[in-house]
């Protein structure tokens, strides 16, 4: 499903972000991305949901090749994936619903249906009764879980989130990990980039170790261990 | 694609709406540009009054020789008439001149005794003539200067006052080119000001635009409702300055009647209203919306 093959960023004259990384995740899965600030993981995700080109190498999406698409392809592409950041990039003058409903707005889907979909997903996220409030109006918690709730409403096959329990204290983190967790189990593929031990010693599963712009270990049920 | 348009202009909407400050902040400067543009207008107007009013004061006098035939004067008239450059003759003729001079001296009783004593009429025919613009003056009088003419004719008007002549031409050539350079470039700054405006409120927005991009929306429905909210925010702003204009003219022009006698410019506001509400309006949609779509394009790179 994903596939890194060979993959170098350079930017000028800095030490590389990345230096020939490779790995593959497949369907279903869900895998930690570990490494201290800096390691590679956002160089990593920016290469995926083609923010960013890689300066060598290639980076495969499904069917897509991520690092040959063009800028008017991007939209399209995005769709297939669901991100969610550390400060949530939620839009300020949208209300929760309106957030949520946005990510299907965008893909043309009908209003009616969005009207039906959109409700659903809040409540799963334990949001229902909060439909109506803007972002402002919202603890760091609650509105990490309407980003996971925008990423997830429109089916995507991926789902990666780039630390996301970064802004939260130990309580909402341990909630959002298992919502993605979660999400998970219905089939979505997951990818998370923490520097966060305990998130990933906790969910023991496959766990991808980066450290200078490189992989360092990649175990199947691991631990993060700090080099 | 018409649930995306709706949806365009839903957001549009929705923008415009809950950006509050920044909206009012936008009308207000989009307000004050088009006060200018329709000001630009307005002054358009009087310039041309002003320079009509001067070019009306200018025209030529042929006196002709007393022993010039009425026939031959009308012929004359004519053959003015069929020149491109001349909007009107006037004729007057020797009877005509003279009941004018002695109406406009009755008071005077010495020289109405004169012409009493001199029994013949001492006054000559004349034709006055009016050119469409001041600098074809030039042309006229070189025509009445040819020698076929020359036998009938005692003295022209505009070799007495040429210089004067050529001077109003000269001002009335430099107010109407200044008028249109000084629309030109206070329109120009007014449209900079503006897109200024709107590129810092799109700034200000620039965030929420990479999230949409996140989502995966399209650069359509990205720039889409920026667009809508600017085009909203021109048309606020036209009818806004159609109403602060309504009192500044209302005042202006009753001062600018003294100074260029005939011009009413607030009956003039008044009959155009709707002509110029819509060049307002245009002129503020147009640059809402072409400030939005410029705008927006930085942050839609990748």
């Amino acid at each position: 499903m994903i596939v890194f093959q060979g993959v170098s960023k350079n930017y000028n004259g800095k030490a590389p972000a990345l230096e020939e990384v490779d790995f593959k995740v497949g369907v279903g899965e869900f895998v930690s991305l570990a490494g201290r600030s800096g390691a590679g993981k956002s160089t990593i995700i920016k290469l995926l949901i083609g923010e960013d080109k890689p300066s060598k190498g290639r980076v495969f999406f499904g069917q897509y090749e991520v690092n040959k698409l063009k800028d008017e392809d991007l939209p399209a592409f995005r769709r297939h994936i669901g991100v969610v950041f550390q400060d949530f990039r939620l839009l300020p003058t949208k209300t929760a619903y309106e957030n949520v409903a946005f990510a299907l707005e965008v893909a043309g889907r009908r209003s009616r249906e969005i009207k039906e979909l959109v409700p659903q997903v809040l409540d799963m996220v334990g949001l229902g009764d909060k439909m109506k409030n803007f972002p402002k109006e919202l603890s760091g918690g609650e509105l990490q879980r309407v980003a996971i709730a925008r990423a997830m409403i429109h089916r995507p096959e991926v789902i990666i989130a780039d630390e996301p329990t970064g802004n939260l204290d130990p309580f909402h983190t341990l909630e959002i990990v298992k919502l993605l967790e979660k999400i998970n189990e219905l089939g979505t593929t997951v990818l998370l980039a923490t520097h966060d031990k305990e998130v990933v010693n906790n969910l023991e599963k496959r766990v991808i170790t980066m450290d200078k712009g490189r992989i360092v270990r990649d175990d199947p049920k691991g631990k993060y261990i700090l080099i | 694609m018409f649930t995306i348009i709706a949806r365009i202009f839903h957001f549009g909407f929705d923008n415009f709406r809950r950006n509050g400050w920044l909206s009012t902040t936008t009308v207000a400067i989009m307000t004050l540009a088009l006060l200018v543009f329709g000001g630009l207008i307005m002054f358009g107007v009087v310039a041309n009054r002003a320079v009509a009013s001067i070019e009306d004061k200018i025209d030529i006098s042929v006196y002709f020789n007393t022993n010039t035939s009425e026939d031959e004067i009308l012929n004359i008239q004519q053959s003015l008439q069929g020149m491109p450059d001349v909007a009107s003759v006037d004729y007057t003729s020797r009877d005509n001149a003279l009941a004018n001079f002695t109406a406009n001296h009755a008071n005077d009783p010495t020289i109405t005794q004169a012409i009493n004593e001199l029994n013949t009429n001492p006054l000559e025919a004349s034709l006055n003539i009016k050119a469409k613009k001041p600098d074809q003056y030039a042309a006229i009088a070189s025509y009445l200067a040819s020698p076929d003419l020359a036998q009938y004719i005692d003295t022209v008007s505009y070799t007495q006052n040429q210089d004067v002549i050529n001077r109003l031409a000269t001002i009335v050539k430099d107010v109407e080119s200044g008028a249109i350079i000084i629309i030109i470039f206070l329109t120009l700054i007014a449209g900079l000001v503006v897109f200024n405006t709107i590129r810092l409120a799109i700034y200000s927005n620039r965030d929420e635009i990479g999230v949409m991009r996140v989502v995966g929306a399209s650069n359509g429905l990205v720039r889409g409702p920026y667009v809508i909210a600017g085009m909203i925010a021109g048309m606020i702003a036209a009818v806004a300055s159609i109403i602060i204009m309504v009192p500044i003219v209302y005042g202006v022009s009753p001062y600018l009647n003294v100074f260029i006698p005939g011009l009413d410019l607030f009956q003039y506001f008044y009959t155009h209203l709707y002509q110029l509400f819509l060049y307002e309006l245009g002129f503020g949609v147009v640059i809402g919306a072409s400030s939005s779509f410029i705008a927006v394009r930085k942050y839609l790179k990748n």
